[in-house]
């Protein structure tokens, strides 16, 4: 589903990490893990076409791609169930009702609050929303387990289990000690200016 | 993609409807620098009468400017852009959704306040036809040409002064046409090349702008 070849990215003239290089089949989970500051959030970020890379190239068939990333993609002034039906809307993919999603997510309680009243916890799930509605092949999830408490983890490694057992493909940033039960052997370790496979 | 046009456009009049008191500021701007005119140039009839379209039209540019910076500014900081770029759907049209959100909520008003402004400035009433609709076909081309500006300066911390500085030499055509053909009005000459030259300036900005303002965003983003 996507293949990435040597690709490497510098910023002011400095590596941020050296090549990379991986295939990711359909149904399996890409965990890249590594240090602050080694290059996980940058090497997202240039899979998800947000960033150029400097050298190398990766190829994606993925239909669509999903990202959750730091900054969520949440309007502060809508409340968690407009944020999720303006998501559905804009995907134009599903036809799934937001009040189940709303509960899938543990946020029923609080569906008509503003998000900016919202704990970050909550403000994170409501982020991951994005990944329920739509029918991405591929999901992009930077730290998706920061914040969030233990039910939550459980939350993510669920939907994340769906997805990948449905045909779906998962890079997956997180520096925690958290590994989801998919993690596979010959996952990615950054090192700031080298891999370690 | 006609959906997701619409889902953000509704998504965006909610979001300015929630932040009502901000759509306020660009409107009492309008009114405050109008008003400040006759206090200091001095209320005569026949003066005030010759400087209306332009004192209108330039407080016009000043409240859209104003309102700009806020058109991507939000969506940029809280994620939602880069949402947007990845969803598939041409970045093009969401540009479009946002700047036809934008007019709506900063221009229109500006629109509907012009007969006031009209009164205030002792504009005579055949010309007040004309001055509705030349703000009518000339507002949306200045959200259309900010967009660009906002793009390019969205990734700057304080991109408004730049912005400023960016847009307002693009705007000169606009001021010209549009009070030209106000004042060819008061002087009883033929307006409506002027008014042809605005349409088409309209059509070529919707035509083009969204993708000038499409690519700024993208390399923001980046």
């Amino acid at each position: 589903m996507l293949a990435v070849s040597k690709i490497s990215f510098e910023r002011y003239f400095e590596p941020v990490f050296q090549p990379v290089s991986f295939k990711l089949e359909a149904g399996r989970l890409l965990l890249v893990t590594g240090a602050n500051g080694c290059g996980k959030t940058t090497l997202i970020r240039v899979l998800a076409g947000f960033l150029h890379p400097s050298a190398g190239a990766y190829t994606c068939d993925a239909g669509s791609t999903a990202y959750v990333g730091h900054h969520l993609g949440i309007k502060d002034d809508l409340s968690v169930i407009e944020n999720l039906r303006f998501m559905r809307d804009f995907l134009g993919v599903s036809s799934r009702n937001c009040k189940d999603v709303v509960i899938r997510l543990g946020l029923g309680r609080v569906s008509d609050q503003l998000a900016r009243t919202l704990s970050a916890g909550q403000r994170k799930r409501c982020a991951l929303g994005r990944l329920l509605l739509g029918n991405s092949e591929l999901w992009l999830l930077d730290e998706p387990y920061s914040n969030l408490d233990q039910q939550g983890v459980g939350l993510v490694d669920d939907i994340l289990t769906s997805h990948l057992s449905a045909g779906g493909a998962c890079v997956l940033a997180t520096h925690g000690k958290h590994r989801p039960e998919w993690a596979s052997s010959h996952d990615y370790h950054l090192v700031s200016g080298a891999v370690e496979c | 993609m006609p959906a997701a046009f619409l889902a953000l456009l509704r998504r965006d009049l909610l979001l300015a409807f929630r932040r009502r008191t901000e759509l306020l500021f660009p409107v009492a701007f309008l009114l405050v620098v109008v008003s400040l005119f006759p206090l200091g140039i001095g209320p005569g009839p026949a003066l005030l009468a010759r400087i209306a379209p332009g004192v209108i039209w330039i407080a016009a540019l000043l409240a859209t400017v104003i309102s700009l910076d806020g058109l991507f500014r939000s969506d940029f900081e809280d994620g939602t852009l880069e949402q947007f770029i990845l969803s598939g759907h041409p970045l093009t049209l969401i540009v479009l959704a946002k700047i036809v959100a934008h007019w709506l909520v900063a221009g229109l008003p500006l629109v509907l306040l012009s007969p006031l402004l009209a009164i205030w400035m002792n504009l005579p009433m055949e010309s007040l036809g004309v001055m509705i609709l030349t703000l009518l076909l000339g507002t949306p081309i200045l959200s259309l040409i900010g967009s660009i500006g906002v793009g390019l300066t969205l990734s700057l911390k304080r991109g408004g002064q730049l912005l400023s500085l960016l847009v307002f030499p693009l705007y000169v055509p606009v001021l010209i046409v549009a009070t030209a053909a106000v004042m060819a009005v008061s002087d009883g000459l033929p307006y409506g090349a002027f008014l042809g030259l605005l349409t088409a300036g309209l059509v070529t900005c919707v035509t083009l702008a969204p993708f000038a303002s499409a690519a700024a965003l993208k390399i923001s983003v980046s």
